[in-house]
């Protein structure tokens, strides 16, 4: 069973519903127990980095996530649920989960393309990532695919090594980060066609290792 | 490097879509979830479904619509047409839409979009926009009006403060409708579209007039658009998306070639 964690982020439905289209049994939930119970757990988010780890701390599952990170289970983060698991996010001020060594920045607000055009903020829209090693979760993705982002932060890791993918906008930006049984991407596989539904598929198939 | 977005249009009555329905293979679909795959599957980058059922039962047949949409296709879709109240919205986006889009009802109501931005998020808010080419006067210094009900209403309001004003309101993204070009298949209104794009901070998506490749090239390029909307051309066969994104590409705009 895979564990959507609901934490009032967004629009949870649109994760159940493609990892139901490829037939992994899932559930959304915030329920303790539910979350032990299951061998993945999904930790998705759309909003603000302070609502969000505002309901995670009433919620318990601050402390859930770090425990069922260092269980061995496998996770993965999408979007804020990807800036969350850093120290701390530019927005809002809002110290983090911590799970992962780094923080969240906004993008600057006079950003450029090489061109010289004025590049508009929140990167919204379809967008490459460069996958920069074979990491299971998102292998056999066809280069060049692109991948539907919506924000107008992004992860700094302070660790180079976290960083298995990254997108250009105006600058180059980590969009997915993987270490030890996490991965995380900034991105929204759900809404991604069909190479998002290959990266979900391949999390869903993934021990963690 | 974000592609620019092409996205088909879909206006929906009572369940079914209005217009579009002869594609090339002479397949006739009416069925809006239907046309939703087929354009998923040739490679839309997005799809806007307006509802312009008029009778007022109107929202559990398009709310089923969007339920059905959303277990079918993986791309982000929004929904517009008499979204009125911060509950329709969360009907739509609670069904499995991406986005929401006001048009008519923000006009009337600005803080429907602070409304929906505070409580959804600004990604999830679509002002849709409705614009008219005027004599410049005081009033209308843009010279491009708001109208609504169709063109039958000017406002009195100008559309680059509208824009500015919904921005600062709180909305995500705006679709950006020539009522003067909308229907006519000779290309979009390049002006006006360039002149909302260039001076707010938000993705615009150009509307209204799209007949052929070249005109989204034109407004993709000189129009400075984040997105072209598409109806017409794609419904009855005319091009494909795969087709318009290959012409785009090899004009140098970048598009997503892989799906």
């Amino acid at each position: 069973m895979i564990a959507i964690l609901d934490y009032k982020a967004g629009n949870l439905t649109s994760v159940k519903r493609a990892v139901d289209h490829l037939g992994f049994p899932c559930l959304i939930t915030n329920s303790h127990d539910e979350v032990r119970k299951a061998d993945k757990v999904v930790f998705p988010g759309v909003g603000a980095a302070g609502k969000s780890m505002e309901s995670l701390r009433e919620l318990g599952l601050h402390t859930l996530i770090r425990e069922r990170f260092d269980a061995g289970v496998p996770i993965l983060g999408i979007c804020v649920g990807l800036q969350v698991l850093f120290d701390f996010s530019q927005e809002n001020q809002t110290p983090c989960l911590g799970i992962l060594p780094g923080e969240v920045r906004r993008f600057p607000d006079k950003i450029c393309s090489q061109s010289g055009d004025f590049l508009k903020i929140p990167h919204m829209g379809w967008n490459a990532v460069r996958f920069k090693n074979d990491h299971p979760v998102f292998r056999n993705i066809p280069a060049g695919s692109e991948f539907y982002f919506v924000h107008s932060y992004y992860p700094q890791p302070a660790n180079e090594q976290l960083s298995v993918g990254t997108t250009e906008y105006g600058m180059v930006f980590t969009s997915a980060v993987a270490f030890r049984n996490l991965v995380a991407v900034q991105f929204h596989p759900e809404k991604s066609g069909k190479p998002g539904l290959g990266i979900l598929d391949n999390f869903c198939r993934w021990n963690g290792i | 490097m974000l592609s620019k977005r092409i996205i088909p249009c879909l206006d929906v009555r009572d369940g079914k879509t209005t217009k579009g329905i002869k594609f090339r293979d002479n397949v006739e679909l009416g069925d809006p979830v239907e046309m939703a795959r087929f354009y998923y599957e040739q490679g839309a980058d997005e799809i806007v479904f307006y509802d312009i059922t008029a009778s007022s039962d109107r929202r559990p047949i398009m709310l089923d619509v969007v339920r059905k949409v959303a277990e079918t296709i993986f791309i982000p879709f929004s929904v517009g047409g008499g979204i009125r109240t911060l509950e329709d919205m969360r009907d739509v986006l609670l069904a499995g839409a991406e986005k929401v889009s006001v048009n008519s009802s923000a006009v009337l109501n600005p803080d429907i979009i602070r409304q929906g931005a505070e409580a959804f998020g600004s990604q999830c808010v679509v002002l849709g926009m409705d614009v008219k080419k005027v004599p410049v006067s005081q009033k209308i210094a843009s010279g491009y009006e708001m109208v609504i009900n169709g063109g039958r209403t000017s406002m009195g309001i100008d559309a680059l403060w509208w824009a500015q004003e919904a921005e600062r309101l709180g909305a995500g993204e705006i679709c950006l409708n020539s009522i003067d070009a909308d229907g006519t298949q000779t290309g979009y209104e390049l002006e006006l579209t360039k002149l909302i794009s260039t001076n707010v901070r938000i993705p615009v998506i150009a509307s209204g007039g799209a007949g052929t490749p070249q005109h989204l090239l034109d407004v993709l390029n000189q129009g400075c658009a984040d997105a072209a909307l598409i109806a017409s051309m794609v419904h009855y066969g005319a091009y494909t998306i795969k087709e318009i994104k290959a012409f785009l590409s090899e004009n140098g705009v970048k598009v997503r070639r892989y799906w």
